[in-house]
């Protein structure tokens, strides 16, 4: 039997204000703050909406898809414990629903000349602990 | 009819620390301290008369302590590399309101005992360790790349014309002697240097190094009776939209969109004026993008604005006429050694790089993750 090493890279700290988002990343949904007031959705999640700072916000689950904002592509580890990783992509995606996160891309080679900014990608998650799934984003299936 | 607070406030000396570059047995509050003596020399100015102090990066209590002040006036904005030049704008404001008459701004970063700002840990608090550093954006070069890539697949601009900045502000480095890199470089150069966050390959990212930089902003009537010619407040402005990259309204225009005109209209100064940009360089895409947000060319022409020279010695805009962030010194919060610069060219004191005729001004602070800004427009007595 062999045993995983510690994961080392940072861990998002749920608290009770995030907490519903990081419960519907563990179940591989992408669930987002949304204001009943001014009615768009926003990210990252908040008690008050920053659009139109109300209070009574609720959740709602989002498509999953989105455009590619822009990426970069990692070549020197930022600590040891993404030395494994490099090279590997950073991105920003805007999602259809509107809000932008920062994310990886993930399931493509990190090639500038195979990335380009505004194509179509989704959500995949990746189980980092037993609490916390990340939201990557890989290039959709289906455009 | 000229703003209420125009001109109503000088520097009257600047300095950095004894030794600039590797400091390795000196702190971070030793820096500041020994800045400030510098930069209170420069002046003319004992520091028995310093009634307001103002810094970032420690607290201006362990300042304020450590040189013997007891000041009634004291500013702690610590926004990043841009809250020096943000602490002169709001030291023309304390002095105009009569709060302060000689204002002690200080900065000092070293790497001694680890000392070194780093990732955020473990708080909740901290955004950007729990929304982007999980990714590994942990640092400015991460967060700076993702910009500076919107701005190519935007407007076309090339990894060559982001070279060109690196390249020019070496040439200007090359002829300061305070400057930690002086050997000419060219875009083959930047282009073999390795990767560290593509699009930024190491020379187009800034130098990371130890220093200290302070500067002494006093009341118009203090101005008459320092040791040199004063340098003027003519414009502040200051701003900021956003704190992690990923929530930045617009990747590829900056808050110098607000507090550049804040600070050239206070002023009443034209970009056509502009005799020197002081502009921060964190990355070779800050001055880029930085220039456009200003005003200096529209946005997206940012590409072609910085080629062919017009940012290097003989150009049209000097700029970062000290060797900059990316080649003369980087300690963290660089937005202090702006101000050095800036005030030098003023009093034409920059021998073999001085930029002839220099009157006006232009400096602009970036901190953060391309965060907040501060502008200021300085002219010459």
């Amino acid at each position: 039997m062999t045993t995983q090493p510690p994961y080392a890279k940072p861990i998002p700290l749920i608290t009770p204000e995030n907490e519903r988002f990081w419960q519907g990343c563990k179940a591989h949904e992408l669930w987002l703050r949304f204001c009943n007031a001014c009615a768009k959705p926003y990210y990252y999640p908040r008690d008050i909406c920053p659009i139109c700072g109300a209070r009574d916000v609720t959740w709602k689950q989002m498509s999953g898809k989105g455009t590619l904002h822009t990426f970069a592509i990692v070549h020197r580890a930022p600590t040891p414990a993404f030395r494994e990783d490099v090279p590997f992509i950073t991105a920003i995606v805007d999602l259809d629903e509107g809000p932008r996160m920062m994310t990886n891309l993930v399931g493509i080679a990190p090639d500038p000349a195979k990335i380009t900014v505004g194509m179509p990608v989704e959500v995949t998650f990746e189980d980092i602990t037993e609490q916390i799934s990340l939201p990557k984003f890989r290039p959709a299936a289906y455009p | 009819m000229p703003h209420p607070l125009y001109r109503g406030a000088a520097i009257a000396g600047v300095d950095e620390s004894d030794q600039i570059g590797n400091v390795p047995n000196k702190t971070s509050l030793q820096l500041h301290a020994e800045a400030a003596m510098n930069a209170l020399a420069d002046a003319g100015i004992d520091k028995s008369e310093v009634d307001g102090v103002a810094t970032a990066g420690v607290s201006p209590m362990q300042t304020a302590e450590y040189l013997g002040i007891v000041p009634r006036y004291t500013d702690g904005t610590s926004v990043g590399g841009s809250s020096f030049v943000i602490h002169v704008g709001h030291a023309l404001e304390a002095i105009s309101d009569g709060r302060a008459s000689v204002v002690l701004i200080t900065h000092g970063e070293g790497h001694m005992g680890g000392g070194r700002r780093g990732p955020g840990g473990p708080d909740p608090s901290n955004l950007a360790g729990q929304y982007e550093a999980p990714f590994g954006v942990l640092g400015p070069p991460y967060a700076y790349s993702l910009a500076a890539m919107r701005h190519m697949a935007l407007y076309g601009t090339t990894k060559e014309q982001l070279a060109q900045i690196a390249v020019q502000t070496r040439q200007w480095a090359s002829m300061n002697p305070k400057a930690l890199m002086r050997d000419p470089i060219t875009v083959e150069d930047v282009f073999n240097s390795r990767l560290i966050s593509y699009p930024f390959n190491l020379l187009d990212c800034c130098l990371v190094t130890d220093a200290g930089g302070a500067c002494v902003v006093v009341s118009p009537e203090r101005a008459r009776s320092i040791k040199k010619k004063p340098v003027w407040v003519l414009g502040i402005g200051e701003a900021h939209d956003h704190s992690m990259i990923s929530q930045m309204p617009d990747l590829t225009r900056t808050a110098a969109q607000y507090s550049g005109p804040a600070a050239m209209g206070m002023a009443g100064v034209t970009h056509g004026e502009i005799d020197l940009a002081m502009i921060y360089d964190s990355f070779t895409y800050t001055v880029l993008v930085t220039l456009e947000s200003l005003g200096f060319c529209k946005q997206g022409e940012g590409g072609a604005f910085v080629s062919n020279g017009r940012l290097g010695p003989g150009g049209a805009l000097p700029t970062n006429t000290n060797g900059g962030g990316l080649s003369y010194t980087h300690s963290g919060m660089y937005g202090m050694f702006l101000l050095l610069e800036a005030t030098r060219q003023l009093r034409s004191e920059c021998g073999q790089r001085q930029v002839p005729d220099c009157r006006i001004a232009l400096v602009n602070g970036t901190g953060g993750s391309l965060s907040s800004t501060g502008t200021l427009v300085l002219a010459a007595d």
